[in-house]
């Protein structure tokens, strides 16, 4: 149990202290992960919104395979992603494997079908008479998926924080792509399993305690954002 | 209504930028041929669980130029890495599957650079009675006893280490007492000295970790125990991104007199002890004696 505390104490310690490798390590997971939820955001809004609300042959086939995609096991993206990046692979010349582009692009990888399957999720669940109701004021199918969107924009914000929490979280696709590098692509979950095999438990602990902190900060800002739109609406 | 939209998207916007900037900028650094040179080492989890290339490949960074993206796997893994052309150096030990490898024509030179020792460590109260006997007859003995024995079962240096025990103590493990992680070193023997069990380990990962492990040392000092490490440059005949140019100042440097003297003095001031012995330039035969 010691070891427990001892990691809290350490987990202070560091960041009181300003360690340098802790705050390179942390500043990094913050920028993959975010980066990663970022596109994820950017792709499965449009994926989610195409297969809730277009009509097209095999839509529930496509609203399955999205939804299939939720639990999309991070090291099997990891390694597809890893054999894609080899040097023997089709996109091997551009020498990506090992770095955080990498990361981004496995983690986004991850976290497109969570944003995707939320946002489904959350339009569809709007009264479809909304829609109806917009057309027939003359909206534009833009005006009126903006609309939409606004609609439910709660949901939509709990997707970013699902997409977020999954991607901050993982560890297997970072270790593969990303390969643990010191100073290069350590974030705080490899970096907690890393010390746990070297039996540094209370610096594993540390690194532990810093990811939920920084996970409770992006959290509480969407959070922020979200309850203070529903406030003033 | 759209607020809410302008806000979401100004904040998606700025992370990407964001994230955009600093990804291309550690993009730059970390894969740009023209900066900095950057080359892949595939390794065992011993170097780096025992914290040795800590020690070692800042100073490598500062002598050549070169940056090290180091990959520590088994041994059998990295070998696959080389023979694939996904790493440019190996430092491994597992000489039986170098040979093999070597015997492929893909890698360049092999060259010696350094040996410790396994040990087989196991609880303090010994239940098959194997302290102080040779390597096999402990073998024989856990098999006979049928204690929990942890194998690393990864294809690593070690688990071939380990194989080779057992055949040469002639028995076959076999049984639910023979449990295999699939994990590193480290973690292995955490899962033996919680199951109150033996396993075979590096000395140096041992010794780096002793003070969390309920483990003690009980079979060790035979010839069959050597842990001999070697460095492999791999050639543009395993694959045409690979660097020989960047295998072979690592491979120069690891058994020049700089890096030697660092392995030599490794966790001496930590450990009472040094945790590997250098041993550029000699003769493999005469090795532990």
């Amino acid at each position: 149990m010691d070891v427990l505390f001892n990691g809290l104490v350490d987990a202070i310690r560091l960041l009181l202290t300003g360690d340098q490798d802790s705050w390179s390590i942390t500043a990094l997971t913050l920028r993959v992960s975010l980066t990663a939820t970022a596109i994820a955001l950017l792709l499965g809004l449009p994926l989610g919104a195409t297969v809730a609300l277009a009509r097209f042959p095999g839509r529930r086939i496509a609203l399955a395979a999205v939804n299939t995609g939720m639990g999309l096991p991070p090291v099997v993206v990891g390694l597809f992603v890893t054999v894609l990046l080899w040097r023997s692979g089709p996109v091997g010349g551009l020498g990506l494997l090992y770095t955080p582009t990498a990361m981004v692009i496995a983690q986004a990888a991850i976290a497109t079908p969570i944003v995707a399957a939320l946002v489904a999720a959350a339009l569809q669940q709007v009264d479809p008479d909304f829609r109806v109701q917009m057309q027939a004021l003359g909206a534009t199918p833009i005006r009126a998926l903006a609309a939409l969107l606004g609609e439910a924009r709660l949901p939509l914000l709990a997707a970013a924080m699902a997409a977020f929490g999954a991607v901050v979280s993982e560890v297997g696709a970072a270790q593969m792509v990303g390969g643990n590098l010191a100073g290069q692509t350590r974030v705080l979950t490899t970096a907690a399993v890393l010390a746990t095999s070297r039996g540094q438990f209370s610096l594993a602990i540390a690194f532990g305690i810093i990811l939920l902190l920084i996970a409770f900060g992006v959290n509480l800002s969407l959070t922020l954002i979200q309850q203070r739109q529903t406030v003033m609406r | 209504m759209r607020r809410t939209l302008t806000v979401v998207f100004a904040w998606v916007a700025a992370v990407l930028l964001a994230g955009c900037g600093t990804a291309a900028t550690s993009g730059g650094t970390a894969s740009g041929p023209p900066a900095v040179k950057s080359l892949i080492l595939a390794t065992t989890t011993s170097t780096q669980d025992s914290g040795l290339l800590d020690e070692l490949l800042p100073a490598f960074t500062r002598d050549s130029g070169w940056q090290v993206k180091t990959l520590a796997v088994g041994s059998g893994q990295a070998i696959e890495l080389g023979r694939r052309g996904e790493a440019d150096a190996l430092l491994v030990h597992s000489p039986a599957a170098e040979t093999e490898f070597m015997a492929e024509g893909s890698a360049g030179s092999r060259r010696l650079v350094m040996h410790n020792d396994f040990v087989l460590v196991g609880p303090q109260a010994d239940p098959a009675d194997v302290k102080g006997t040779s390597s096999a007859e402990a073998m024989k003995k856990i098999e006979a006893a049928k204690v929990v024995f942890i194998s690393r079962g990864d294809d690593s240096g070690t688990h071939a280490k380990e194989k080779g025990l057992w055949s040469k103590a002639g028995v076959t493990p076999d049984g639910s007492w023979y449990q295999s992680t699939g994990q590193g070193m480290g973690e292995t023997l955490r899962v033996a000295s919680e199951k109150a069990g033996y396993t075979l380990s590096d000395r140096a990962t041992y010794l780096a970790q002793r003070g969390t492990l309920a483990l003690d040392v009980l079979s060790e000092g035979d010839p069959g125990l050597l842990n001999v490490y070697h460095v492999i440059e791999m050639t543009k005949k395993a694959g045409d991104l690979v660097q020989p140019d960047g295998a072979k100042a690592f491979a120069d440097w690891i058994v020049g007199p700089s890096a030697q003297r660092l392995i030599g003095e490794f966790g001496r001031a930590k450990f009472g002890q040094p945790l590997f012995t250098p041993d550029a330039g000699k003769d493999e035969s005469t090795l532990g004696e």
